[in-house]
């Protein structure tokens, strides 16, 4: 299985030099690093070539890595029903950059990439109707990324005098609580209030 | 009649317009809190906008500020049709990362449950499809079987609906002896309800005309509308993860895959019913190896607890038991996809791992999305009376699509 998925990789890599940056095998699946310009013309390589034919979308997704200059990773995820494997391609964008939108290939990629913008935020050009999708009419931010807090900022309820919903700020009645239940001999790091003057008196 | 001679009664107001309506939120055939923006000619539908997200929870949110064994009940809350066939999922990606083996007579549960899974699930969508374009009766004796599966669920875990049985390293407590015989007497007499069922179904004058020839979906459609599950299955393609791609131990068991020709509502029913013929198939041979399968249901390990008796003598059994339900286990940092072939479709977990006690970025690929996104494709030109056919064989749940 490994070795099929390494040769894929191989034959992908020596079809399409120009698109692929990096690939590798690991825990058993193909990953395929793509630069984000030439994504869509990947995808529809993938799905027409005979080796591959990658027929049907399985996923599309993003992670958002913060502390890195690319913020995010857009992941798909293709499967090919005939020769019975998948493959994922990553392409690694920054927070204002827009990536090339697939639905032109693949029809099932609207409501997908729809979802990485109502949760991330990041755009989709060529997009045939790029809306929220699963978060509130009006809804504000975008809440998979990690600066956002879980509790969110609005709060709804119903107000008996309007007769009609009304949004509120949150307000928590206790901390929202949070414990990391790190093992102090593994996790922990000690940083005592006053540690940083240290370095930036240094 | 001359047409032609109503043609000065024809003013430019009665031409025009489509009509436009809501279907839901609220709508007994919408399967939950779905809203269908309509649009009409007459009684023929032009355009079809589903809003989802009504039953939006931000489960994949949450996940990332939970333990990998505090994440699992969420899966049941998922598609809460089949809570366990969700589990699964993220089992098995948890087991995939850290490299952990399930022991035999757990596998063999796990896949005992999944079928039943699968048969609770069928029940469910036959039944209350049959109920979309007008019978009351199925129902009510889908509902009756329901009942006595979700018993079984009842007695391997303690809770009916909201299982967390399956555990990473195997499933949280053994089966009896007396459950087994009980589910093995179940598997003999359910075949008679499902023939009743098909006796009053499959026959039947004003089933078939609400379902035959509506929503046909062609292999090409499947395929780039991205369908899984019996939606491929019922357009003649013999795809099927458990057999495709063999996951637990379903490359041991015997069983059939059943195929559509047409590719349209009835197709799918047929599919539905014969898929459960299947699964009792296999549910009777889970029973009879687990029988001949004695041993221990989790691999104990860090990543599962230490048995009871262990913790009673050994200091260090009490310690890990403590850990692991507060700081909970580490999974080494990668990433991985795990797909298993759930009642509705594929039903896949991509996991990020960051090597700490919490998922970094866990992604839930729900089959009932993809399904979902062709309503527009598949209703179009359809009466308004199909929606609500099409939506009922979609097999649409708003626990895994809103997520």
């Amino acid at each position: 299985m490994i070795a099929a998925l390494e040769e894929l990789g191989a034959y992908v890599e020596s079809k399409r030099r120009d698109c692929v940056l990096t690939w590798d095998v690991t825990n058993g699946e193909l990953n395929i690093d793509v630069a984000p310009s030439s994504i869509v013309d990947f995808v529809d390589f993938l799905k027409v070539d005979s080796t591959c034919r990658f027929s049907s979308l399985v996923d599309i997704t993003a992670v958002d890595y913060t502390g890195r200059v690319k913020r995010f990773d857009v992941v798909y995820h293709f499967l090919s029903m005939y020769q019975n494997h998948r493959i994922r391609l990553r392409i690694s964008i920054r927070e204002e950059e827009m990536v090339p939108s697939i639905t032109e290939v693949h029809p099932s990629a609207n409501w997908f990439e729809r979802e990485v913008f109502d949760m991330y935020g990041v755009l989709f050009s060529g997009h045939p109707d790029l809306r929220r999708i699963l978060t509130d009419y009006g809804f504000r931010g975008y809440p998979l990324r990690k600066d956002f807090p879980t509790t969110g900022y609005t709060e709804v309820r119903y107000d008996e005098m309007e007769k009609r919903v009304v949004y509120e700020p949150v307000s928590l009645v206790q901390e929202y609580r949070q414990f990391d239940f790190m093992s102090p001999w593994e996790g922990a790091e000690y940083i005592l209030p006053g540690d940083e003057k240290e370095t930036e008196s240094s | 009649m001359d047409s032609a001679k109503f043609d000065d009664a024809l003013t430019g107001e009665q031409k025009i317009r489509n009509f436009n309506i809501n279907f839901g939120p609220q709508h007994p055939a919408a399967h939950g809190v779905l809203r269908l923006v309509l649009e009409l000619d007459g009684e023929i539908v032009e355009r079809c906008d589903p809003h989802i997200g009504l039953l939006h929870r931000g489960t994949e949110k949450l996940m990332e500020s939970r333990t990998y064994l505090q994440n699992l009940p969420y899966f049941d809350r998922l598609d809460y049709v089949a809570p366990m066939n969700q589990e699964h999922a993220w089992c098995l990606a948890i087991e995939k990362l850290t490299g952990v083996k399930v022991p035999r007579r757990a596998s063999l549960i796990r896949v005992l449950y999944c079928e039943i899974g699968r048969v609770l699930n069928h029940l469910l969508n036959v039944t209350t499809q049959a109920m979309d374009v007008g019978a009351l009766t199925p129902p009510l004796w889908g509902f009756e079987e329901r009942e006595k599966l979700m018993g079984f669920y009842e007695r391997a875990c303690g809770a009916r609906l909201h299982a967390a049985y399956f555990r990473p390293g195997g499933v949280h407590q053994d089966l009896t002896g007396d459950l087994l015989d009980d589910i093995e007497q179940w598997s003999e007499e359910f075949p008679r309800v499902l023939d009743d069922i098909d006796g009053l179904l499959t026959e039947n004058r004003i089933f078939k005309q609400r379902n035959a020839d509506i929503g046909i979906v062609t292999q090409e459609d499947a395929l780039s509308y991205g369908f899984s599950g019996v939606m491929v299955r019922g357009s003649g393609m013999a795809w099927d993860l458990r057999r495709s791609q063999p996951y637990e131990c379903y490359d041991e068991f015997n069983f059939h895959v059943p195929v559509g020709k047409n590719g349209d509502c009835y197709d799918r029913y047929l599919v539905r019913m014969e898929e459960m013929r299947q699964s009792v198939s296999i549910i009777k041979q889970a029973v009879i190896k687990i029988r001949e399968c004695p041993g221990d249901v989790l691999a104990r390990g860090k990543i599962t607890p230490p048995s009871r008796s262990d913790m009673k003598t050994s200091m260090e059994s009490l310690i890990h038991h403590f850990k692991l339900y507060t700081e909970g286990f580490h999974v080494p940092s990668g990433e991985v996809y795990c797909a298993v072939e759930a009642p509705k479709g594929e039903f896949g977990v991509y996991l990020v791992a960051d090597g700490s006690n919490k998922p970094y970025r866990c992604k839930i690929r729900a089959p009932g999305f993809l399904h979902l996104q062709a309503m527009d494709h598949m209703s179009k030109g359809h009466q308004l009376a199909d929606v609500a056919a099409i939506i009922g064989t979609m097999d649409v749940v708003f626990g895994e699509i809103d997520r």
